[in-house]
């Protein structure tokens, strides 16, 4: 690794003892990945991934603290993934004690350290960081340090920002050093396609099925995908946004991508089109076939596979303004089509807490509210992750919700029926 | 016995009895439990991880392809590390990850009385080879021996 002047004054301890480790961090990180040299972070906010206070991260804490008193909080302010926590989602009594007293018993504190470090408000807590109610959306080219995995490959593939994959931690030592390696996604052989995915599908391919099925095929490669303008469009709107964030996720989770490509769509494939490919690329066709063959292969880990769905979770991540307000178009029509008031399964639906506050000002939100759902702000991973609720039999279309808890994936259309009609 | 030749991550040498894991080790869901409610033994409590659910992994020479899952990854390790419930090293036959590369390097710079080796690019052969029990040493330069 080549260090400037002032880096290598910073890993000598010019700056302090606590900066030079943080700097030593970074290098060898990036010298696992081959870095030949640190770059600045050039983007306005950070974003952290460890938004909860739990018990059991106590050592997380402790340096935390160590870099608080050592002066050294983050050069950019930032927002932190969703909350683990709100009393509007419904949870038992039990449950309750467990979140409160036993997990995230820490919260609070954890928050605290939070402000002390840079948090950019006191709400700033989502996975859709990027949404222009929250105000942290990066530029074409911006050097990020963020972690959340969701927000990574929406940053760099939507807004063609650079970003790696990078774990809880490594975020916030970037922004409080100000540098990051220069490997891999920031680099522009990095950012080079290995996959051809052709979309040979007869219809518009579901969001979360499709990224699932590229994820798992090509894992942290990058593909570069042809078709799907067909079905999206040659413009970043809001519905293709919206689109691509719930498809990005599920790339991001269900293999490890932290780009993609789309042709004629994503900026730089308009920019650079198949100039983007690298050498000896694979191919994938996706027809309907294919995806259906994706959604049956899924495992169902619920005790008993029949159960009636006791919850229902949407938005991970975090629902936009415009779906809310689609979905709640579709809840009434499901409902006044199935001869009920309320939703037959509760229902939760959740969105950053800007975009939320965004929603309240609608007329939406008294109709959605009509129907029985509920808005939450909560991170429903961070719900799902204990035994307790582990056991519940939740449904949800988000694939990333399938893939790291219990939740059952069904389509949009499913989730739609059965919360409108009834459960099985 | 066999002799693999991987390339050091984090420096250090050690014997241990092998675990190991053919699928990638989702780090959150293998750890949680074990930080959550005091497992010292750091029990795999990963349901979708046939090879280890239920194992001891604490003290272990785990033997993995890679790390997958959540990006707190690497700070769920750095906790197993610096709450003394980390395995004895980290054997990988294919290039490291992010997650797991950060979970090891925090814990090498951050963590003063906690050594855990860990090596990777030790090969497909490598995870062929080692089975549950087996001694596995880990000496300097990423040489590993499994006997």
């Amino acid at each position: 690794m080549i260090l400037t002047q002032e880096q290598q004054a910073i890993l000598d301890g010019k700056q302090g003892e606590t900066l030079a480790k943080v700097m030593k961090t970074l290098i060898q990180y990036g010298e696992v990945f081959g870095a030949e040299k640190m770059v600045p972070v050039t983007g306005r906010h950070n974003h952290l991934v460890t938004s909860f206070g739990l018990k059991a991260l106590g050592p997380v804490y402790a340096l935390m603290d160590q870099l608080i008193e050592a002066g050294n909080v983050s050069k950019q302010t930032f927002s932190v993934d969703p909350r683990p926590l709100d009393k509007k989602v419904p949870a038992n009594f039990l449950q309750n004690f467990i979140f409160k007293n036993f997990m995230y018993s820490r919260q609070n504190f954890y928050e605290e350290q939070l402000n002390k470090l840079g948090l950019m408000e006191k709400d700033a807590f989502t996975c859709t960081c990027y949404m222009d109610e929250v105000g942290n959306k990066p530029g074409k080219g911006d050097v990020l340090s963020w972690a959340e995995s969701s927000a990574v490959v929406y940053a760099n593939s939507v807004l063609g920002a650079r970003c790696n994959r990078n774990s809880g931690i490594m975020d916030i030592m970037g922004s409080v050093v100000g540098y990051v390696p220069y490997f891999g996604l920031l680099t522009d052989e990095g950012r080079r396609a290995t996959w051809i995915i052709e979309i040979k599908t007869t219809k518009k391919p579901e969001a979360q099925l499709l990224g699932s099925a590229i994820g798992m095929k090509v894992m942290e490669e990058v593909p570069y995908i042809v078709g799907l303008d067909r079905w999206l469009g040659t413009e970043l709107n809001d519905a293709t946004c919206t689109y691509l964030k719930d498809f990005g996720a599920a790339t991001a989770s269900n293999g490890a991508v932290g780009l993609y490509h789309i042709e004629n769509l994503t900026p730089e494939a308009v920019e650079q089109g198949r100039g983007l490919l690298a050498e000896n690329v694979q191919t994938y066709v996706i027809d309907d076939a294919e995806l259906e063959r994706v959604y049956r292969s899924y495992p169902v880990i619920w005790k008993n596979p029949d159960a009636t769905p006791k919850l229902c979770f949407m938005g991970c991540p975090h629902m936009s303004l415009q779906q809310l307000k689609d979905w709640t178009d579709k809840v009434e029509a499901g409902l006044a089509a199935a001869g009920n008031k309320k939703v037959k399964i509760p229902t939760v639906f959740t969105a950053a807490p800007a975009v939320l506050a965004e929603f309240e000002k609608t007329e939406y939100a008294a109709r959605l509210k009509a129907t029985g759902v509920i808005t939450s702000y909560i991170c429903p991973l961070m719900y799902m992750n204990n035994p307790l609720s582990g056991k519940m039999p939740v449904i949800t279309s988000s694939n990333k919700l399938r893939t790291y808890t219990t939740a059952k994936y069904y389509t949009d259309d499913e989730i739609l029926a059965q919360i409108t009609k009834g459960g099985n | 016995m066999r002799e693999f030749q991987g390339r050091v991550i984090a420096a250090g040498t050690v014997k241990a009895e092998a675990v190991v894991s053919h699928e990638g080790l989702n780090t959150l869901a293998s750890f949680q439990k074990a930080l959550q409610f005091g497992d010292k033994t750091a029990t795999c409590g990963d349901q979708n991880n046939p090879d280890l659910y239920g194992k001891q992994m604490a003290g272990k020479a785990l033997c993995l392809p890679q790390t997958i899952g959540s990006t707190t990854g690497g700070l769920v390790l750095y906790c197993a590390c610096s709450m003394n419930r980390q395995p004895a090293c980290m054997l990988f036959s294919k290039p490291i990850d992010s997650l797991a590369a950060a979970g090891a390097i925090l814990a090498d710079v951050w963590l003063d009385n906690v050594t855990m080796p860990v090596i990777d690019c030790l090969g497909e052969e490598f995870l062929a080879y080692v089975k549950d029990g087996m001694t596995v040493t880990v000496g300097e330069n990423g040489l590993v021996t499994v006997e």
